[in-house]
This record gives C-alpha cells, sequence and structure tokens, in this order.
C-alpha cells in the first residue's frame, strides 16, 4: 500500500490540530489541539519506521509520547494555577504579559 | 484486508479530530480526542508496531485524557458558558491549515517513495525496540528520565495549593 495513505493522513490530521490551535479560545482547547498535531507526527515517524526496515522511529516515537505526556502536564498545570489567579481559561483574557 | 485495517482507523481518527476542533462542549471535544488517540492505536496496528500500540492506549489515550478532563473540573463552570468558543481567526485558520495540508499532499505526490514494507528486524519488535533503547540510545533515554522528573516537580510545585 505504500507509505502514502500515512503521511496523507499524518498531515490532515497536523492541519486539524493546527485548525484547532489557531481558532480556539479556550487554553485547554488549544492544548487538544496540540496533542492532535503531536499525535499525527507519531504516526509520520511509525510509518517512516516501518517502511525503512529500522526500528530507529519507533524508539523516536517513544521518546515524542513521554515528552508529550510531560508537556501535557506541564502545561495543564500552568491553566490550573493561571485560572486560580485570574478565574478564566479563555486566552483573550489571559494578557498579563501585554504591553 | 491490511487496507480495511488502515482506512477505518485513519477515517475515524479524522471525524473525530474534526469533532476535537469543531465541538462547543469542551468536555466533547476531550470525548472526541479519546477516540481519536485510540485510532491512532489502530494506525499503529496496521503498521505491526504493537508496542506502540499498547504504549499509545496506555500514556495517551488513558493518561493525557485523565489528566485533562482532572484539568476541566477544576477550571470550568460546566454549564451555563454563553461565550463563543472560536475566535476570530476562523477562516485564517482554515486557509492556513488547508495551505499546510497542501504543501505536504504536494511533497508526497513528488517524492519517488516505495510501495513495498521491507522486512523489520528479525525477531520480536518490542525486545528491539528495547535493547536500542538501552544500548544506541541510552544517552537520549537518560535524559527522558530527568526531563521527566523535572516536569513532574514542576507540575507538583505549580499546582500545589496556595498556603
Amino acid at each position: 500500500m505504500g507509505v502514502q495513505p500515512y503521511l496523507l493522513l499524518a498531515a490532515v490530521v497536523f492541519g486539524i490540530g493546527l485548525f484547532g490551535v489557531i481558532t480556539r479560545r479556550n487554553t485547554i482547547g488549544i492544548l487538544l489541539g496540540i496533542e492532535l498535531m503531536l499525535n499525527a507526527v507519531n504516526i509520520n515517524l511509525v510509518a517512516f519506521s516501518r517502511f525503512a526496515g529500522s526500528e530507529t522511529g519507533m524508539v523516536f516515537t517513544v521518546f515524542a509520547i513521554c515528552i508529550t505526556v510531560s508537556e501535557a502536564a506541564m502545561g495543564l498545570a500552568i491553566v490550573i494555577l493561571l485560572f486560580r489567579i485570574r478565574r478564566t481559561v479563555m486566552a483573550d483574557h489571559l494578557d498579563l504579559l501585554r504591553g | 484486508m491490511e487496507m480495511l485495517a488502515f482506512w477505518v482507523p485513519a477515517a475515524l481518527l479524522v471525524a473525530s479530530g474534526l469533532g476535537v476542533v469543531l465541538s462547543t462542549n469542551l468536555f466533547h471535544s476531550v470525548l472526541w480526542l479519546a477516540l481519536a488517540l485510540t485510532c491512532t492505536a489502530g494506525v499503529f496496528l496496521s503498521l505491526q508496531a504493537e508496542f506502540l500500540a499498547a504504549v499509545q492506549l496506555l500514556l495517551y489515550a488513558g493518561g493525557i485524557v485523565t489528566i485533562v478532563v482532572f484539568a476541566i473540573v477544576v477550571t470550568q463552570r460546566l454549564v451555563g458558558d454563553r461565550l463563543s468558543h472560536t475566535n476570530r481567526n476562523l477562516a485564517g485558520g482554515a486557509i492556513l491549515a488547508a495551505a499546510f495540508v497542501g504543501i505536504i499532499v504536494d511533497a508526497v505526490a513528488r517524492s519517488p517513495l516505495g510501495h513495498a514494507r521491507p522486512a523489520m528486524p528479525a525477531g520480536d519488535l518490542t525486545r528491539t525496540i528495547g535493547e536500542s533503547l538501552l544500548t544506541r540510545y541510552v544517552l537520549a533515554f537518560e535524559l527522558l528520565a530527568v526531563l521527566m522528573l523535572a516536569a513532574m516537580l514542576g507540575a507538583v510545585y505549580f499546582a500545589r495549593p496556595d498556603d
């Protein structure tokens, strides 16, 4: 079947996640879009690893999944802390750093 | 049969991805994301990466969905919000995403990638991944352990009670 359908699937899922990151107002919604994008990258990595006949891409994917989990935990901890301070998670209202 | 094993999770993955970004209820978005991550595990199975499918189900569909649900429960009034869920960049975002997909489709169409699946390294793939993780990529493995420890400490510090 070739590697092309996997690459196209990963590109479409990445585009959907990118659309979510750009258009969502809720910070947690933006984080969900980021998860979709990282998922698409993992599909790409595993597809290339399979079609190169090597396990290197799969090791890379294990690293990417672990790093994604760490980033999600950190991002959500920041969101919870921001909610405690500002009582909102809407990205429009989180403008403490605005000049 | 191999095509069915790919196209069913792929179509469901695209549909649930659209559900994640287009749903107006944030909790529904998280449930669509859980379905999307499970479909990705199906895609990994069609690539004969069983270990990664299991890791995906455990860490992504199990772990990340759980912590996102906890974050939503802590920070949201789940009913009664009448704010719009999307900002004013709807058209720009759609154009940007479509442009990105177009670039990738163009690159894939031009590239002379093969159609045959070569043989994977002999023996158990999980064992091969584990061995190369601890021999060839051991430095990255140790750095990953340090990173995860730092992330855990940071998250615990950030979310500590106010006293």
